[in-house]
């Protein structure tokens, strides 16, 4: 199953003997494809994990063979885009992160100026990855790349809003990390116990609002 | 519940394990899990216990453990010169420990990583229905140390099988085999590096762990440079980063990596890279 298979852009790459990594054309072809798999998802299919370009189909082959789950993938189509436009999850936020005036001038604008556009910003939750309930964030309108730390800090407290590349995120928990800092909030991202434990689920809508946040 | 444990010593790292925590990987929650499946698998069956029992697996060893009831235990995965209060313990082997007995996992002489099962299972809480450790997450219990109390579970599926089973994988000292399947960015890398990747012999790394084993050798060289996006990757997967070393992913791997994955070891050998000590060597064959 090396050769490329499915329609316009995407293309079934091999990932080992229990996984096929889905390439599509877009971010948004992501998103809606991955809304699609969840939703006609067969029994067997263990993990369906999105990410900036791509969807890792992961399947138990005692239950499924891998040959019928990549089948099911080729034909389905992605959702359209939006259609599950819920209420945004609101994270009250405060502008005081140590990065945000280096941050803002590598862009060529004011403090002020970034944190208006990214209070202004409607984001979406592309994907998660790099610890538990954290959320790569993105936005049609966030026009800025931002360059990460030449030198990752060992320690990013929790709550700390960061920009990095054409993403913003939050971290849910203390940890390293190489983004620029521009704020934090007191929101809990991530509880075990909860259902779902991530507060910031893929396709999930986000707006950051000015808020309270303790010091 | 059925019984109890006492950690007298936990050594330099003993960990709860079960076959882990698939299906939050949407969420960035990794499967984790026994870095050797197979050994979890064996230890688990030679005690009459369920498929999805927890155990504890012990790294290089140094582990001391007290039964504070009587219990049947069967340790796979590593060998060594255990003991049960001083009397030899056959690896593999269902063995019976009366209330009191203390067992003993000295450094391992073959393999990495002891897996001891105990008949009905370590039943510390769950976390997303798992008792794995994920230490790269920090899910699940924590590291185990001395004094820790652990309940013994009822993640029983039958009696003791009357026969010992076959050994799943002696842990051997020597070049090691390990099969590789086509990984989703092969065609990163060039025609050379692609049977570079074959034809050389790769050499463990000290700094390895349940994230990943990083192999040293011949760097391989891209054909396509820039940056991948971040993807989804699986246990087995073989990354490799700008300096062209590979690293053989293990059962805390990350949820997506941003290195190209150029290769995927196969199932039957990716519980190998879990009991291979730094300096061994391993050879890539086609699965």
């Amino acid at each position: 199953m090396t050769a490329a298979t499915g329609t316009g852009a995407r293309r079934l790459l091999p990932s080992g003997e229990h996984a096929v990594l889905v390439e599509c054309g877009s971010a948004e072809e992501v998103l809606g494809l991955h809304a699609a798999l969840v939703a006609t998802r067969p029994d067997g299919v263990v993990d369906l994990v999105p990410a900036a370009r791509t969807v890792l189909v992961s399947v138990d082959t005692s239950r499924i063979a891998l040959e019928t789950a990549s089948a099911w993938v080729a034909r389905t189509e992605p959702a359209a885009a939006g259609s599950a436009a819920a209420e945004p999850v609101e994270l009250p936020a405060r502008y005081d992160g140590d990065d945000l005036a280096a941050a803002a001038d590598a862009l060529g604008i004011s403090p002020d100026e970034l944190v208006e556009a990214h209070l202004a910003a409607t984001w979406r939750v592309a994907f998660t990855g790099f610890a538990p309930g954290f959320g790569y964030l993105v936005s049609d309108d966030w026009p800025y790349d931002v360059p990460r730390l030449a030198s990752p800090r060992t320690r990013v407290p929790a709550g700390s809003i960061g920009l990095a590349g054409s993403y913003s995120g939050v971290y849910p928990r203390e940890s390293p990390g190489g983004w620029q800092l521009i704020g934090r909030t007191d929101a809990v991202l991530w509880d075990a116990a909860a259902d779902p434990p991530a507060r910031l689920v893929p396709g999930a809508a986000v707006r950051f609002v000015r808020g309270e946040v303790g010091s | 519940m059925s019984g109890r444990l006492t950690v007298v010593e936990p050594g330099p790292l003993t960990l709860v394990e079960d076959r882990g925590r698939p299906g939050w990987a949407h969420l960035g929650v990794g499967g984790s899990g026994a870095a050797d499946r197979a050994a979890l698998g064996l230890a688990n069956r030679l005690v009459g216990n369920a498929p999805h029992a927890a155990a504890l697996e012990c790294t290089i060893g140094g582990l001391r453990l007290r039964f504070d009831d009587d219990a049947w235990f069967a340790v796979a995965g590593a060998w060594g010169d255990v003991a049960l209060d001083g009397v030899a313990v056959r690896p593999e082997t269902a063995t019976r420990a009366v209330a009191g007995a203390e067992l003993v996992l000295p450094t391992a002489a073959h393999g990495l990583r002891y897996v001891v099962a105990v008949r009905g299972g370590i039943a510390v809480p769950r976390v997303l229905g798992s008792r794995s450790r994920d230490t790269l997450a920090g899910l699940g219990p924590d590291p185990l140390a001395a004094g820790d109390a652990l309940p013994v579970g009822d993640a029983v599926s039958g009696a003791i099988p009357a026969l010992d089973r076959l050994t799943a994988w002696a842990p051997v000292d020597d070049q090691v085999e390990a099969g590789l399947l086509p990984g989703p960015r092969a065609d990163w890398f060039t025609e050379e590096s692609r049977l570079a990747l074959f034809d050389s012999v790769w050499r463990v790394s000290p700094n390895s762990d349940r994230i990943g084993v990083r192999l040293e050798g011949p760097p391989l060289e891209r054909l396509v440079p820039g940056e991948l996006a971040s993807e989804g990757v699986v246990r087995g997967s073989v990354q490799v980063p700008p300096e062209g070393t590979p690293t053989v992913l293990l059962a805390d791997h990350p949820v997506t990596g941003g290195y190209p994955v150029v290769a995927v070891v196969s199932e039957a050998s990716v519980d190998r890279f879990a009991q291979l000590r730094p300096g061994q060597s391993v050879r890539f064959r086609h699965a």
